[in-house]
């Protein structure tokens, strides 16, 4: 400790304010992630082909059925895969977290690996299996029926297919938020109803629910977002079905000849629909408090189900099949069968797609290897961005805090297609050419993941009260030693968290990278998509398989690294 | 040694067939020199080491060519790029908008790109000897600067287990029966150049009122025109309006329940362009494939193999495909495609919804 104390002390009177510096250079860099690719995205919509200003774009966009309806489907579509993600994982998560029904633990894993499944693997999976015909659901069922031929039980390639596709892999944004709410509810609240003679359901229906309520209301938002802004499963299910998206037509829009102007204006409401919800919930939240977490609490209360607990765990793994098991496993089938629709057997077994994968696509190594740098670069250079901005913004560190922190937040408004439309338009030509290059695939994905990064580090900041460092700080530590002795130590686990978060996050992304990537900056996911199109389905269950690989190969591995030590798990939010 | 029992005469009657049906282009005042595969562009080649191929052709024969150049030519390493020709397409465009060269030589389905290309200046003006002997004239540009590669057709065709061979449709038009509703799938001309020339000789043979009433058959819209093939083969769908053809054969050959149908109306057609591009970043390895892609080696590899038409006068085409003379095909008219692609592309969307 004298070691430290001396250090200090002859280097604090030539102690120089970085916080300027500091704010600059990440307001900067900021901007450039952000401000300038929606500027550009603005403009775009407002001119036409010669650089005129026009409001055509608009008029187009709004009058004319071959935009209308898009936007009309992708509305139903988020709005109520919202609604499945919340009727199911909000009561799956409360089953998690606030009753004795056993296997908890290994449901919440099952939930992150449903988060861990790319949405468009999902979604091709789900194609395995429930395609009308050659579906493997519908197979099974003609088999044990005698069914007509043409008879199916699910048809995918339809709007209500969409939406359950998409609720499979939306819903664990909303049980990790419900289920981390409710792992915070202190037990002393309903220790109270019960006290003054409160039942079980009674403190149920009258405390936890409404504590859960802004966990809730957030995660149906998040859903809504997230089911609006995709772009692989409606690519997949809805253009067979004969309708768009706004995420697919915008993608249709950079056909030849390309229209970015349209693709521009087309973005626009979707940036405008997510700034507004996200208004919303702030204004609807914003006037209560919430505040559970202080002093010293009770363990949360378990409710006893009794024999009924057997019932709702086999409820949940019934649940679960649909994200999990049901999709991994018509992978593996499809992985290891010679023709995709077909059940393994004696006869259709093959090594070929793994042949064919691994050693005869030659496109497979650049995508692995772009992907894994990718993953690594983002991941990292996000989550020092985040730990730096939530540094600075929840100790108040320097002036200017809550604008970088406004920023860091932003990109939640911005649809990964729209950051790639933006992008596109701002970097694919001079005085900034970053296009086929890995850099504005790196700028997508660290813009895109920064939102989520931030939030999740500023809230783990705030779990570290600020009285440990203020301790560290009258020993004579500097700022700078308080953060690398103190501080980071403490929020180690979460700082891994995000990390991976961002991994995986790099792992799933499609809808930007199907704008940015060129044939040298390919990544796994567009790899995916382009062998989709040609309906090489057991190369993709190969691919498929190989990337979830190599994302838990990483992840375990991360979590792994000795010093850093404890189990992580990958959470978001 | 095994009897074939297609005489070279045919062989040449079929490719005249289809180079009668090209639009003739004018001929340059100064063909250029055909060029050997010489020992010199062998080792230049290889001191590139690699080169990068955007095709349009099925994968895994993309992957298969490319596996028999690199060991034709130890050292020489090919990266294929594959999807839909209009993809193809629109990323070449794309990437030189921005400055981008990454693509050494190019393979499309549909000639109009060969046309699109040539006026833009980026293409390299290089006549492998083997095209210019065994070529008929139509199947390369004047100039030496795209060659047609592949001769390809659209059918009908169904999966044998759904359908009856006496129930299956003849022709387009029996296509409209309500009984095809919600059994058929159709590749995208916005993504295909096959499909992108059967639109347009349909559109123009039968009318556009064709698709109108086509559209409301719940025909399955997929893009490529090698994914039908595989979804009827699946069984997802009893019949596919248009796709590759070849890959039909391909299936039907590994047992699978396909048979192809060509329509009385006539069979679309696609002749399949491929290119050097001027900007190439290898460009010796550039034209080393690409005079070894229509060599007789390689090209007898896309009979075979591919179970496509070749237009080299020395390939022997291999029974079971059958011949270009006795199937009554459409008029291929890349300059039409060429002037209205976009047009079509709009009127298709607006009939088929996507």
């Amino acid at each position: 400790m004298t070691d430290v104390t001396r250090t200090e002390s002859s280097w604090r009177p030539a102690r120089f304010d970085v916080s300027r510096p500091v704010l600059v250079l990440f307001a900067a860099l900021l901007c450039m992630l952000i401000i300038m690719p929606m500027s550009w995205l603005v403009y775009y919509s407002f001119v036409d082909r010669a650089g005129s200003f026009t409001f055509g774009n608009f008029v187009t966009l709004f009058t004319d059925p071959d935009f209308l309806n898009p936007l009309i489907s992708t509305v139903i579509v988020a709005t109520s895969s919202s609604a499945f993600c919340c009727a199911f994982a909000a009561p799956i998560a409360w089953l998690v977290a606030r009753t004795d029904m056993p296997l908890s633990g290994m449901v919440r894993a099952l939930v992150t690996a449903s988060f861990v499944t790319p949405p468009f693997l999902g979604a091709i999976a789900w194609e395995l299996l429930a395609a009308p015909n050659s579906g493997l659901i519908n197979k099974a069922w003609r088999a044990a029926t005698g069914a007509e031929m043409d008879d199916y039980l699910f048809n995918i390639y339809t709007l209500p297919g969409l939406i359950f596709v998409i609720s499979c892999y939306t819903f664990p944004y909303v049980f990790v938020l419900v289920a981390n709410a409710l792992d915070r509810i202190p037990g002393d609240l309903e220790d109270a109803s019960s006290v003054l003679g409160g039942r079980t359901w009674f403190t149920a229906r009258r405390i936890t629910i409404p504590l859960t309520m802004p966990a809730l209301l957030a995660g149906a938002l998040i859903a809504f977002l997230q089911a609006m802004t995709l772009f692989g499963s409606p690519a997949i299910l809805a253009l067979p079905a004969g309708f768009h998206t706004m995420t697919t037509k915008i993608w249709s829009l950079f056909q030849f000849p390309p229209k970015p102007e349209l693709a521009a204006a087309a973005s626009l409401p979707l940036l405008v629909l997510t700034i507004v919800l996200l208004r919303a919930e702030h204004l609807i939240l914003g006037r209560r408090g919430y505040s559970v977490v202080g002093g010293k609490q009770g363990a949360p209360r378990l409710v006893r189900l009794g024999w009924l607990k057997w019932v709702a765990l086999a409820l949940v793994f019934l649940v679960l099949m649909l994200p999990v098991f049901l999709p991994y496993g018509a992978l593996f089938n499809a992985a290891f069968s010679r023709v995709a629709s077909q059940f393994i057997s004696f006869s259709n077994f093959t090594f070929q797609n793994i042949n064919f994968v691994l050693f005869e696509l030659s496109a497979t190594k650049l995508a692995v290897k772009n992907t894994v740098i990718l993953g690594f670069l983002s991941a990292t250079i996000g989550t020092i961005l985040a730990v730096v901005i939530s540094y600075v913004t929840s100790r108040e560190a320097i002036t200017g805090h809550r604008a970088l922190g406004f920023l860091a937040t932003a990109p939640v408004a911005i649809p990964g297609i729209v950051l790639g439309v933006g992008l596109f338009l701002s970097y694919a030509r001079p005085p900034f050419v970053l296009y086929g290059t890995l850099w504005i695939l790196l700028i997508a994905f660290v813009t895109i993941a920064l939102p989520s990064a931030y939030q999740q580090m500023q809230s783990a900041f705030r779990t570290v009260h600020v009285d440990l460092e203020d301790a560290c700080r009258i020993l004579g530590g500097s700022r700078l030693r308080t953060l690398v002795g103190v501080t980071a130590p403490l929020l180690r686990t979460s700082v891994l968290a995000t990390w991976c978060f961002i991994f995986v996050g790099v792992m799933r992304e499609l809808s930007a990278a199907i704008i940015l990537f060129t044939s040298d900056t390919k990544v796994i996911s567009v790899l995916i998509f382009d062998l989709k199109e040609s309906g090489d389905l057991g190369a993709i269950a190969v691919l498929g398989i190989c990337m979830l690989l190599i994302t838990f190969a990483v992840v375990i591995g991360v979590n792994r690294i000795p010093g850093f030590g404890g189990s992580v798990k990958v959470r978001n939010q | 040694m095994v009897c074939v029992p297609f005489s070279r005469r045919d062989l040449l009657k079929g490719s005249a067939a289809v180079a009668a049906s090209l639009s003739a282009s004018p001929v340059s005042a100064q063909a250029p020199e055909p060029q050997a595969i010489t020992p010199a562009l062998i080792a230049a080649a290889k001191r590139e080491g690699k080169l990068v191929f955007y095709t349009a052709m099925d994968l895994q024969f993309a992957e298969r060519l490319g596996k028999a150049f690199e060991i034709k030519y130890p050292g020489m390493a090919v990266r294929v790029e594959r999807s839909g020709a209009e993809r193809v397409f629109q990323r070449i465009d794309q990437e030189y908008q921005s400055n981008i060269h990454a693509v050494d030589v190019v393979n499309t389905a549909d000639q109009a790109h060969g046309i699109i290309w040539k006026r833009n200046g980026w293409l390299d003006s290089y006549l492998p000897e083997e095209v210019v002997k065994y070529f008929d004239k139509a199947f390369y540009d004047p100039d030496g600067l795209h060659v047609t590669t592949r001769i390809l057709v659209s059918p009908i065709a169904y999966n044998t287990s759904l359908v009856k061979k006496d129930a299956a449709p003849k022709s387009f038009a029996d296509l409209l029966d309500p009984k095809w509703a919600g059994k058929m799938c159709k590749g995208h001309p916005a993504y295909s150049g096959t499909i992108m020339n059967a639109t347009q000789q349909i559109s123009r043979d039968l009318g556009w009122g064709y698709f109108e009433k086509l559209a409301k058959q719940r025909v399955m819209q997929l893009q490529s025109a090698t994914d039908t093939p595989k979804k009827i083969a699946l069984g997802e769908r009893a019949i596919m309006v248009d796709g590759a053809g070849y890959l039909v054969i391909q299936g039907k050959e590994k047992g699978e329940p396909v048979e192809i149908v060509y329509p009385t109306e006539g069979t679309p057609l696609a002749t399949s362009p491929s290119a050097i591009l001027k900007a190439a970043p290898n460009p010796n390895a550039a034209r080393l494939f690409f005079s070894w892609m229509h060599s007789r080696e390689a090209q007898q590899l896309l009979v075979d193999a591919a179970r496509q038409y070749s237009p080299h006068s020395q390939t022997v085409e291999k029974p079971g495909v059958r011949k270009l003379t006795e199937i009554k095909l459409m008029k291929e008219d890349p300059a039409t495609v060429e002037r209205t692609a976009d047009e079509i592309k709009t009127r298709y969307a607006k009939i088929f919804g996507v």
